[in-house]
């Protein structure tokens, strides 16, 4: 039941149990909130030792201060989070273009997305996208987190520039390819030219057919630090002792990726890959400041189709239509994606321990 | 280069190798072809390491170098090799065209959403360890659900929101939904963090005969103090590559942040590639030179959500 309302706050994070007792408390044990915090000693220690329901009772009389706490959180939260959901699924009902009256229009946009080929056309592009990013980025980012995991000071070096993209905007760096790609006197044009790479020249953001490659690598470019740095600190997590014996029984080092590395980082590829779907998913910036949805309409994802639908097209009630299926289609992805890698599966496991 | 790597690997792997081939395998023959096999693997990590290092430097490279490339000869030189001279005229440009504005928005945004969602997730954080109930339970499972909503499906709606709240092209219209947004993970963090206060040293305050807000400011504040900087790092990180945000939610240059400058810039200067590769490292410098000096704590705020 908590994994169908928040999958993605509960594949990424929990690895324990988590359950609501009868009394509506939240309570965890196993490393839920250890893998947050990083304090591995303190998660030990069950968290109902610490305040008994028993006192809570007793001090109910005055909990007025609670209220005051949690309220400014609950506003924004409510104001900025909640509202604005609400607000997409009126307006999906209706007929706006930003001035005047709003008309309830039933389920005219929910019949015209369904009849619309350039929405079904975004939401295969989104779909290719999605999928050969997972494919692109995994095993890179697997490898370079393995690899940066060692403590040998040049991979620690190597690691430091490999991390740079993470702090770069995605506008930038859209900017930064887009200038690189140029056709003509573009960085790489120039190279494929005077260094003899002719593997290079291609007209890689003006072509129809290559454009959407190209943001794939592009988007790969920019997302794969931050899963090495998933990966290189699981990786870094692993004992010792268990390549030492495996060593001692004179195990390859392939079998020692396939039998210990990898089910070991299993954890992080969950997480992962929950994170690489669904940021693929709705990956915008970079395609907005690449090529801005073209050539003609052949990156248009759908998170851009919304966003021209409804800033340059002014159609509110028919962007937030589309808007509601890319939001459903991100909490379908991941809940598939747990079930699919048998993340439950694992989790009863655990708890049977 | 490759090959010198090769012959210093020979030394740094044969003790190894021979102690492998002692214990796993007693035939002489395997132990010599698995040295080899062990070198090949070698060579190859590094081979594909030194791949990966191209495709990650060589475009900051192409940045770095073009950036100071004179504008008059840049389709004439090459854009890899500064050949036709070199010059700090395109930075001038970039400064010129307001990059210091942008700075101090992007400074006061991101600030300000980081130092937002601190203020207003700690006593929510402390009050849902402190008094559990059926109704903070309910509150933290709605923020938690905060996470799986994606920003990109609510453009049009916050877009209205701040409209109507007459914050459009102001700085705090985009504090107040990018605080919003990094409220499930910041509360995560700091009740996962503040469970682990004992509650007897609360106990013994409000024994004392302080209030909650005293005890917050004197007590929690302090102890969470590692789990404000790290959730903070990562809210300010956050808000300060957001695009998104400004570009919807902003119009004029006065409010613009840097990513959306960088944008900006580029669309104003089309032809002027040099001047536009200047505004991309200028704009890009804080953040990364930040990186470099304080590694650690950067990258431990970027994993701290997903256990780093």
């Amino acid at each position: 039941m908590l994994e169908a309302a928040f999958p993605v706050a509960l594949s990424t994070f929990s690895t324990g149990r988590v359950w609501v007792c009868r009394n509506g408390c939240i309570k965890e044990t196993g490393r839920f909130y250890q893998m947050l915090a990083d304090r591995p000693a303190a998660a030990s220690k069950p968290s109902y030792l610490l305040l008994p329901d028993a006192k809570a009772k007793k001090t109910h009389g005055q909990a007025r201060w609670a209220l005051w706490f949690l309220l400014p959180a609950a506003v924004l939260f409510g104001g900025f989070v909640l509202l604005p959901i609400i607000i997409a699924v009126v307006l999906s009902f209706s007929s706006w273009n930003g001035s005047g009256a709003v008309h309830y229009i039933g389920l005219n946009n929910w019949d015209r997305l369904l009849h619309d080929s350039s929405v079904a056309a975004a939401l295969e592009r989104t779909g290719l996208i999605v999928l050969f990013s997972w494919l692109l980025q995994e095993p890179i980012a697997i490898a370079l987190g393995i690899f940066a995991a060692s403590r040998a000071r040049y991979r620690a070096v190597l690691t430091t520039i490999y991390f740079i993209p993470m702090f770069i905007s995605a506008a930038a760096t859209g900017v930064l390819w887009s200038q690189l790609l140029a056709p003509y006197g573009g960085g790489v044009q120039y190279a494929a030219v005077h260094f003899h790479l002719g593997f290079l020249n291609h007209e890689w953001l003006a072509s129809p057919h290559l454009v959407l490659g190209t943001v794939i690598v592009l988007v790969a470019w920019e997302f794969i630090p931050f899963h090495t740095l998933l990966y290189q600190a699981a990786a870094s997590q692993i004992p010792r002792s268990l390549y030492e014996a495996a060593m001692l029984d004179g195990v390859g080092p392939w079998t020692r990726l396939r039998y210990i590395t990898l089910p070991m980082l299993r954890n992080s590829i969950v997480t992962s890959s929950t994170l690489n779907v669904v940021g693929s998913l709705t990956v915008f910036d970079l395609i907005y400041t690449l090529t801005g949805g073209g050539p003609g309409q052949s990156t248009t994802v759908l998170a851009l189709d919304q966003y021209l639908v409804g800033f340059k097209s002014f159609e509110f009630g028919y962007a937030s239509s589309i808007a509601i299926l890319l939001g459903v289609t991100g909490v379908a992805a991941s809940l598939i994606l747990i079930r699919v890698t048998g993340f439950g599966r694992m989790r009863s496991q655990a708890e049977g321990a | 280069m490759i090959a010198s790597e090769r012959s210093t690997n020979v030394g740094r792997d044969k003790r190894p190798a021979a102690d492998r081939g002692t214990i796993g395998s007693p035939a002489g023959g395997q132990d010599c072809r698995s040295r080899a096999a062990a070198l090949f693997r070698r060579a190859l990590t590094l081979l594909a390491a030194c791949f990966w290092l191209i495709v990650v430097a060589a475009p900051l490279y192409y940045l770095v170098v073009v950036s100071i490339e004179p504008e008059a000869t840049f389709f004439n030189a090459s854009p890899w090799f500064p050949t036709a001279g070199v010059t700090l005229g395109n930075y001038a440009t970039v400064v010129d065209s307001g990059f210091f504005t942008y700075l101090r928005n992007s400074l006061i945004v991101s600030g300000g959403t980081t130092l937002m969602a601190l203020a207003v997730s700690l006593p929510c954080a402390y009050a849902i360890v402190r008094r559990r109930s059926r109704a903070t339970g309910t509150l933290f499972r709605v923020f938690l659900t905060g996470f799986a909503v994606p920003v990109q499906a609510l453009m049009v709606p916050l877009y209205i929101e701040v409209l109507r709240l007459h914050l459009f092209d102001t700085l705090i219209g985009l504090i107040l939904p990018l605080a919003a947004f990094s409220l499930p993970i910041t509360i995560l963090i700091l009740v996962n963090f503040l469970r682990d206060v004992p509650s007897s040293l609360i106990d013994a305050m409000e024994v004392d005969g302080a209030g909650q807000v005293r005890v917050l400011i004197s007590l929690v504040v302090p102890s969470a103090l590692p789990a404000l900087l790290t959730v903070g790092i990562y809210n300010f990180i956050m808000s300060w590559n957001n695009f998104l945000f400004p570009l919807l939610l902003t119009q004029s240059a006065g409010t613009a942040t840097i990513p959306l400058a960088v944008f900006n810039f580029e669309g104003n200067y089309l032809q002027n590639v040099p001047d536009i590769m200047a505004s991309v490292a200028l704009f890009t410098a804080p953040l990364v030179l930040l990186y470099l000096v304080a590694r650690r704590q950067m990258l431990k705020g970027l994993g701290a959500a997903f256990g780093v």
